[in-house]
């Protein structure tokens, strides 16, 4: 009984420091966001000139509308618009390509079928750095530099999310599909009314996850976009930094960061609710 | 309503043959029980008739026509599965039609179907449900109704009462029978539980590796098995199986008798003394040892005195009631 006490009580003062432990770096790793936000809302003369303002100033509208409608290179609204294009492009290509490949694998019987598994397993130890400049030759011998197409079709295939998807269908119960089946639903039937359903909390996941790499994709970008108009708003923000002796407009370099943020936060507070449903409850 | 025709039906996987040929004609409207021991083959048999494994040999026959390479759709069957089955994301009624929805029956009548279905069931107050809100029992009963709405020509059922508790499965097991008899809709139901089988069939398979052993009425089963496999498989407890030698017999390999048959008297064909005895209240479990170790279950009335542990006993029985199996198991004339 005393020893019972004895944990409640630490659990309480345990409480405390857990929270201040938390506190304490929830403001260290929101600082520098915090610092980038003051200085979008600032002049650059008050950026210069040390020390820097910690309280946000009075040009946020000012400095915001002239990164969204000018930039430094192209409009901060035009890379928005290509990077959402480029990750909802992403996200949504994936997901619909390794639910089909993971149909595949998991519910026919072709020859071949555990080499296709491995060999896109395989590709897993291939990430876009390794097989990028042979993807690039590929992609500009197509003719699609600074395009949409360039942007998003060589990084839709997903082991990853194939994988993902396979074990996922491995853990439905056979007899749901034989169930399907004595009902009447063909294989594509099935695929939709069922399966689909079924992965619907998966899918959220995958998106939330997918959504942000494609976001943030850079370095692929980087190669293939030499218009300012295709530029995505991740690399955008490296480009408007000076070359040599120019001054960097920080204000709006700092307004373009946060813009950038946010998309990405939508989407994770927006798809928050079925991930919390996918926890819950259980589906099978 | 359909008659069902197995004749010489073969399964192989690989190079390993499952079911050796099983032959049976099933009248139409008749409850047809296959039992048998796990991995007898009697599911892989209910498949074979439900188009979800193919035939390596033999005939399925459905209403007089061979449905071998059918789809399970077209073969008009309705199939209730062990584990329900039941879509986990689509509502109980939902459940219930999407086999009419793809069928493309008209709404209204998908409605009617289910609806009746539903009363009959008692599934009113849950069709807006969804499967994980529903009991064992429920959800048993929600697999029934998908199976019941198709009004299909053959039902077939998978084990479908063993998720379920004991009471429950008493419970499900009459609703069941009373089900097929007012529908009267020809049916196949497997089952590794005796008295599911007993309770159930019309006519009962009894499977014992991949053959069927014995096809026949309850009853006849029971008091007349053809094997010593099904003598030992049908009743509980067990018919016990004693050395021909032992009681004074030759010519058969084994004798088997069942442990109702024998009565506890004081002086009688053979001798042992009492193991333990299990009184279970209406009855009596008594197991005695014979003098060459062997282990015998007697079954007796309560009305019996329950003889103490360590006495010795003799045992008795009627001439009739002895069952004579030769080396390969199967029964001698008497």
């Amino acid at each position: 009984m005393a020893q019972q006490n004895g944990m409640v009580e630490k659990r309480g003062a345990g409480l405390w420091l857990t929270h201040l432990g938390l506190i304490i770096g929830v403001a260290f790793i929101f600082f520098p966001i915090w610092l980038a936000f003051v200085a979008s809302t600032v002049e650059q003369q008050q950026i210069a000139r040390p020390p820097m303002p910690l309280l946000p100033g009075d040009k946020l509208f000012e400095n915001y509308a002239r990164a969204l409608s000018a930039g430094v290179n192209a409009p901060v609204a035009q890379m928005l618009g290509n990077s959402l294009v480029m990750a909802l492009g992403i996200a949504l290509g994936k997901i619909a390509i390794s639910l089909l490949s993971a149909f595949a694998i998991v519910y026919f019987r072709f020859p071949g079928r555990k080499l296709f598994f491995w060999l896109i397993f395989l590709t897993l130890m291939l990430p876009v750095e390794v097989r990028i400049v042979p993807t690039y030759e590929v992609i500009a011998n197509f003719g699609m530099l600074n395009s949409y197409q360039g942007l998003i079709l060589p990084l839709i295939a997903s082991a990853t999310a194939t994988f993902l998807f396979r074990q996922f269908f491995m853990t439905v119960p056979d007899e749901l599909a034989e169930a399907a089946r004595v009902d009447g639903a063909g294989p594509m039937r099935f695929f939709f009314d069922i399966l689909l359903p079924m992965s619907r909390t998966n899918i959220a996941a995958l998106f939330v996850i997918l959504f942000i790499y494609g976001w943030n994709q850079y370095l692929w970008p980087l190669l293939i976009t030499t218009d300012p108009d295709m530029n995505t708003i991740v690399m955008g923000i490296k480009q408007m930094f000076p070359s040599g002796d120019d001054t960097a407009d920080w204000p709006v370099i700092m307004a373009t960061s946060i813009l950038a943020m946010i998309p990405p936060v939508l989407v994770v507070v927006g798809m928050q609710k079925l991930f919390i449903r996918g926890l819950v409850e259980s589906e099978k | 309503m359909a008659t069902v025709t197995l004749k010489n039906l073969r399964k192989s996987f690989g190079k390993t043959e499952v079911i050796h040929g099983v032959d049976i004609d099933i009248q139409d409207g008749e409850f047809i029980v296959i039992v048998g021991p796990s991995g007898c083959g009697k599911s892989t048999l209910l498949r074979m008739v439900a188009g979800l494994e193919t035939v390596t040999s033999g005939e399925v026959g459905i209403d007089g026509r061979v449905v071998n390479d059918v789809e399970p759709m077209e073969r008009d069957i309705a199939m209730v599965f062990q584990n329900y089955a039941l879509y986990p994301h689509m509502s109980v009624f939902d459940n219930m039609a999407y086999g009419l929805k793809i069928g493309k029956t008209p709404k209204s009548e998908i409605e009617t179907r289910v609806a009746q279905a539903a009363k009959m069931l008692q599934l009113e107050p849950y069709l807006a449900r969804k499967p994980r809100e529903l009991s064992g029992g429920q959800r048993q009963r929600v697999a029934m109704g998908r199976a019941i709405v198709r009004k299909p020509a053959v039902f077939l059922f998978d084990e479908p009462l063993s998720n379920l508790d004991a009471k429950l499965r008493v419970q499900m097991r009459l609703e069941i029978k009373a089900l097929q008899r007012e529908l009267g809709v020809t049916s196949l139901y497997v089952t590794h539980d005796q008295v599911e089988a007993m309770t159930l069939a019309d006519r009962m398979i009894v499977m014992n590796g991949g053959v069927a052993d014995q096809i026949g009425a309850p009853l006849d089963v029971y008091a007349d098995p053809q094997t010593a496999f099904v003598a030992g498989f049908i009743g509980s407890p067990p018919t016990n199986f004693i050395e021909p030698a032992l009681i004074g017999q030759t010519g058969a390999a084994q004798i088997g008798i069942r442990p109702e048959h024998m009565q506890i008297t004081q002086s009688g064909q053979v001798e042992g003394s009492v193991a333990y005895a299990e009184a279970l209240g209406a009855e009596t479990l008594v197991h005695l040892r014979l003098a060459q170790g062997q282990m015998i279950t007697v079954r007796q009335d309560a009305s019996h005195p329950i003889p103490q542990e360590g006495d010795t006993v003799a045992l008795e029985w009627a001439a009739q009631s002895l069952m004579r199996f030769d080396q390969a198991g199967k029964r001698l004339a008497d």
